[in-house]
């Protein structure tokens, strides 16, 4: 695990900043997609593709093809648009060239998986005005404002009267 | 939603329970069914794949059971709950999650005697070994840590020592040796104190105590905070792959939701120890009124404590909230509003006074249980702590004479009356 250096000039997003950025996200690039069921990446694409189909997924890893049934893109510039989100399962070191090219392709959101932290990455992303998310699991923040979450007795700090 | 801090009592009576979404219900419905339908079979391997969340079969989650295990882990500023069918399945849980065969736990001595028993008797015929050590002595659970030691272990408020337990201290034991700090709050629950915000790692209850207060249901639940690094390297299963799960890792796969994941879906699936959605819900009815009831008993407790001291027929009276209690400054600290409504006495006479005694009473039930709304009491040395050694009872300070009373919320005057009534037998 990256140690969690602080950002200059970067908060990590409140629980309700994260449910904004998630209700505000229609695409969602998952970079360093696995087939190994066994790896988070393979587990959020398929929690993703079950649970939160408003999302459109795309997968990108440059040494597969198909991964459940999805085609795979070899690089982001491949995607057929521009992803509102940059869903990132690879190594806290590879972070900064990956939050470059959020940037440069005008993605709305840099985000970097539980256990992924980098203070560079956080620091161009959020320079360029993007919302960034660090050491987050983007199936465990949709799960909490979504409902599975409780279902698995988590506190989501949801309260209301409203059906 | 807004960004608003809700307060404890709207906790009490909300979280966790939003209005039914398919018929608005505003009360928790008890969801009285063993299993789930599934959409379809991908449906049915994810779930089973842990790849989404939802319902399966109750063994692991029912509807009524998360809306309590939210309210708990709300009220005890927790990441989450898991549920249990009683405050002992709670604590197996709670240990099982982290030790195995050839681990140590270093433990108070002066819990209640059931979980004493768990501890030297089954885990370790599990091969899970107990250092027990006196609860006030931080220096002890220091120096019983052993390198494969996996957690610290104690009382919020010793049952029925009354020993309070230095919370930030021992997390700051537990901390410095890579270790969580497990604490039993049963006797405070999270009205009186929340042992999280002192460091605390992971909380277990005895649900069937004050947080039901009715005494008509058992259940528990263990609430963890979800700030400890269970990557560090000590925690081999929360770091290695799991076969039963496809080979995922708990802590690369959950993060800080690894530990009750695991809870859940490694160890309530084997064991099988879960709540039942009945008593779930009439938890979540006790819990609507948690603080206005500890409030009630605290109050009994401290006029019928302060009355048994004043009394020549009682030998000594030992409760936190009296300035003569050696653990008085502590619970000053963790405890401000008072240290619960469970004690302890002596009569002048010892064992057979306080036999006559508590055989004398009328109206004050004697029973082996505490945190009922009506006043209870027992003999610990011939009940709730007899299958300890005299070794355990003289380390868990469990005096042959000692009486233990539960104060509940009756008429203050009706207490004293029967309790008076009793003494007066007792030494007639």
């Amino acid at each position: 695990m990256a140690e969690r250096f602080a950002v200059p000039g970067w908060v990590p997003p409140s629980a309700l900043q994260r449910k904004r950025i998630l209700d505000d996200t229609r695409s969602i690039a998952i970079v360093g997609a696995s087939a190994n069921p066994s790896r988070a990446s393979n587990f959020v694409a398929t929690y993703l593709l079950s649970t939160a189909k408003a999302y459109t997924l795309y997968l990108v890893n440059p040494r597969e093809t198909e991964i459940l049934g999805q085609p795979v893109y070899p690089s982001l510039q491949d995607l057929p648009e521009v992803p509102d989100m940059v869903d990132v399962f690879r190594r806290s070191e590879d972070l900064p060239p990956i939050a470059q090219e959020a940037v440069e392709l005008g993605s709305k959101t840099f985000w970097a998986q539980l256990g992924l932290w980098s203070v560079e990455a956080a620091q161009v992303a959020s320079a360029a005005g993007l919302d960034v998310v660090m050491d987050r699991c983007t199936k465990i923040e949709h799960a909490r404002f979504a409902g599975g979450l409780h279902l698995a007795g988590f506190n989501t700090g949801v309260i209301t009267a409203r059906r | 939603m807004t960004d608003h801090e809700w307060g404890f009592r709207t906790r009490a009576l909300h979280a966790g329970a939003r209005p039914d979404p398919t018929t608005g219900a505003r009360a928790v419905p008890i969801f009285q069914t063993s299993s789930y339908v599934f959409e379809d079979t991908t449906d049915a391997a994810d779930l089973f794949a842990l790849q989404k969340y939802g319902m399966i079969y109750s063994r692991l989650g029912n509807p009524t059971v998360s809306a309590f295990e939210e309210r708990m882990a709300s009220l005890d500023g927790a990441l989450g709950a898991v549920a249990a069918s009683s405050g002992h399945a709670a604590e197996f849980l709670a240990i099982a999650t982290l030790a195995e065969a050839g681990d140590h736990i270093v433990s108070s001595s002066h819990l209640y005697g059931g979980t004493i028993t768990m501890f030297s008797n089954t885990l370790g015929r599990f091969g899970i070994e107990t250092t027990f050590v006196d609860p006030t002595d931080v220096d002890g659970f220091a120096a019983a840590i052993q390198p494969n030691t996996k957690v610290l272990f104690t009382e919020t408020i010793g049952n029925p020592s009354g020993a309070i337990a230095d919370i930030e201290a021992l997390a700051d034991v537990a901390h410095s040796n890579g270790l969580p700090l497990a604490i039993d709050s049963t006797f405070s629950t999270p009205a009186l104190c929340r042992p999280m915000e002192w460091g605390a790692d992971i909380v277990v209850h005895s649900a069937t105590k004050f947080i039901g207060g009715h005494g008509t249901s058992l259940g528990g639940v263990v609430t963890e905070a979800g700030t400890f690094d269970w990557g560090s390297g000590r925690f081999a299963n929360m770091t290695e792959p799991v076969p039963t799960y496809n080979d995922l890792r708990w802590w690369d796969n959950f993060g800080e939701y690894s530990y009750l994941t695991k809870l859940r879906n490694d160890h309530l699936r084997d064991l099988g120890s879960t709540l039942a959605p009945m008593h779930a819900f009439l938890f979540l009815q006790g819990l609507e009124t948690l603080d206005y009831r500890m409030a009630g008993h605290i109050a009994n407790a401290r006029a019928v404590a302060a009355w048994l001291e004043a009394d020549a027929r009682v030998a000594w009276v030992n409760y936190a909230g009296l300035p003569s209690s050696p653990h008085h400054d502590m619970a000053t600290k963790y405890l401000p509003d008072g240290p619960g409504a469970v004690f302890t006495f002596g009569l002048a006479g010892g064992r057979a006074a306080g036999a006559s005694f508590i055989e004398s009473l009328e109206m004050i039930s004697h029973l082996a249980n505490v945190g009922d709304a009506k006043t209870l009491i027992l003999h610990p040395a011939s009940t709730t702590h007899s299958q300890l050694t005299d070794e355990q009872m003289q380390a868990g300070a469990v005096s042959p004479d000692m009486v233990r009373i539960s104060v509940g919320l009756e008429d203050l005057d009706d207490i004293l009356y029967d309790l008076d009534r009793a003494l007066e037998a007792a030494h007639g």
